[in-house]
């Protein structure tokens, strides 16, 4: 883990970068991180997050921006612009069922090809995907999805950038913090080794290549 | 009493205690509010959290405790919390044990369609899929009709949200269940007559030789 500036972190960014963003609703949203997103103008992203959020919250601050290309999520609803963007063909838009979202990012971060889930079985959901009978039910194979960033929200990092997160801020976090090639991460407090202890880490140290640095 | 009212009372004669049970937005959340003093069930968050409190009261907010449409919440004493991918682990792998769902059509043979209106309403389905899918019971909360329509009808003409079938419907006029997967009236709201029910109802009902009146 290297500690470094906003500034820097989002500079790696290019435009066009595939992105994770954690937080549901805006909660657990590395809104710091969005913030300089915005400053530095990073176009054409290609986002995947929970939701839309709604607009100056969490990532809906992208889509008042007008940085995204494309957004995989499984909820918009609560953002009018983000239905305006998709309805006018500026995004395009995967709506995919949350449980799906999750278990597609955590096979990416695991080393899975995809999932076999029996949610969206003889729905619109299941409109060009592969079906496939185990014991007799029926499954659609979910393939895994990957990021070229992970931008993350914890609530406690340490020296080290072992991560712990607070109450419904965890959401997706953890998932995206193993599915992304270079994970950026903001917290709350940032904390010596030793206070968060070993049984209360939820995102080890080594999968966090970049923490940003208190002022 | 309001319809809603009649709807949440009636929805929370079905919970039991040690129950693990995810109230969708709208109708659903009334649920809580009726759950009966002796009856103790955890409530699922799908945003991660199990143990949801009421709201809370007035400067006690959390901003990193919230539901899953990111109002302020409480957590009750033993509540925990985690990531979505465990949220819908247990969502789909059977662990909750009754989900409260709104509709906007559910049909005779007990399909429900809530999450999109083609060219309309296209805001995403959420976690309904994975509800629909992966709970135990699901029971769906909703009015009878909306703006006159029937809202129980034949065959869902609206993209369905799951190919597996509800267990129940609580409307404000009527309960029904899906006994041999047919719609079948279960109970009447107070002051409502079988006749009644069936004059506003486009599915064919399946009338049992005696329909009891709703216990709310």
């Amino acid at each position: 883990m290297k500690a470094i500036s906003l500034e820097e972190a989002v500079a790696m960014i290019p435009a066009g970068a595939s992105v994770m963003v954690g937080g549901f609703m805006g909660v657990g949203t590395p809104e710091r991180l969005l913030d300089e997103v915005v400053r530095q103008h990073k176009t054409g992203l290609v986002l995947i997050a929970n939701d839309a959020a709604t607009p100056g919250k969490g990532v809906g601050k992208l889509f008042d921006a007008g940085l995204v290309s494309r957004l995989t999520a499984s909820h918009i609803g609560l953002n009018p612009k983000a239905q305006q963007q998709m309805l006018a063909n500026q995004i395009a838009v995967d709506l995919i069922p949350q449980g799906t979202l999750a278990e597609r990012i955590r096979a990416g971060g695991c080393g899975l090809g995809g999932v076999l889930t029996p949610t969206g079985v003889g729905t619109t959901v299941a409109e060009g995907k592969r079906q496939i009978e185990i014991d007799g039910k029926a499954f659609l194979l979910e393939t895994a999805l990957r990021a070229q960033f992970a931008l993350v929200h914890a609530f406690l990092a340490d020296y080290l950038g072992n991560l712990a997160y607070a109450l419904t801020a965890r959401n997706f976090n953890p998932v995206m913090a193993m599915a992304a090639d270079t994970v950026i991460v903001t917290a709350e407090h940032i904390v010596p080794v030793g206070v968060i202890a070993p049984d209360h880490v939820v995102t080890p140290a080594p999968l966090v290549d970049y923490l940003i640095a208190n002022e | 009493m309001d319809a809603q009212e009649i709807i949440g009372r009636r929805v929370a004669r079905e919970l039991r205690t040690g129950h693990l049970v995810n109230l969708g937005i709208g109708i659903p959340t009334l649920v809580a509010n009726y759950v009966p003093s002796d009856i103790k069930v955890f409530f699922q968050s799908e945003n991660g959290l199990i143990g949801t409190g009421p709201i809370p009261e007035q400067g006690m907010a959390h901003p990193l405790l919230t539901d899953a449409g990111g109002r302020p919440i409480s957590a009750l004493p033993g509540a925990c919390t985690f990531d979505s991918a465990m949220s819908f682990g247990l969502i789909r792998g059977g662990h909750v044990d009754v989900t409260v769902l709104g509709g906007l059509q559910v049909d005779a043979e007990g399909h429900l369609a809530n999450w999109m209106i083609p060219g309309k309403m296209v805001p995403g389905m959420g976690g309904a899929m994975d509800l629909v899918s992966g709970a135990k019971r699901v029971i769906v909360a909703m009015q009878h009709a909306a703006k006159g329509k029937s809202k129980i009808v034949s065959k869902c003409t609206l993209p369905l949200t799951s190919s597996r079938t509800v267990d129940l419907v609580v409307t404000d006029i009527a309960v029904i269940g899906f006994p041999d997967g047919k719609a079948t009236l279960m109970e009447t709201a107070p002051g409502v007559t079988v006749a009644e029910v069936m004059a506003v109802t486009e599915a064919e009902l399946v009338i049992p030789d005696t329909v009891p009146e709703m216990k709310i």
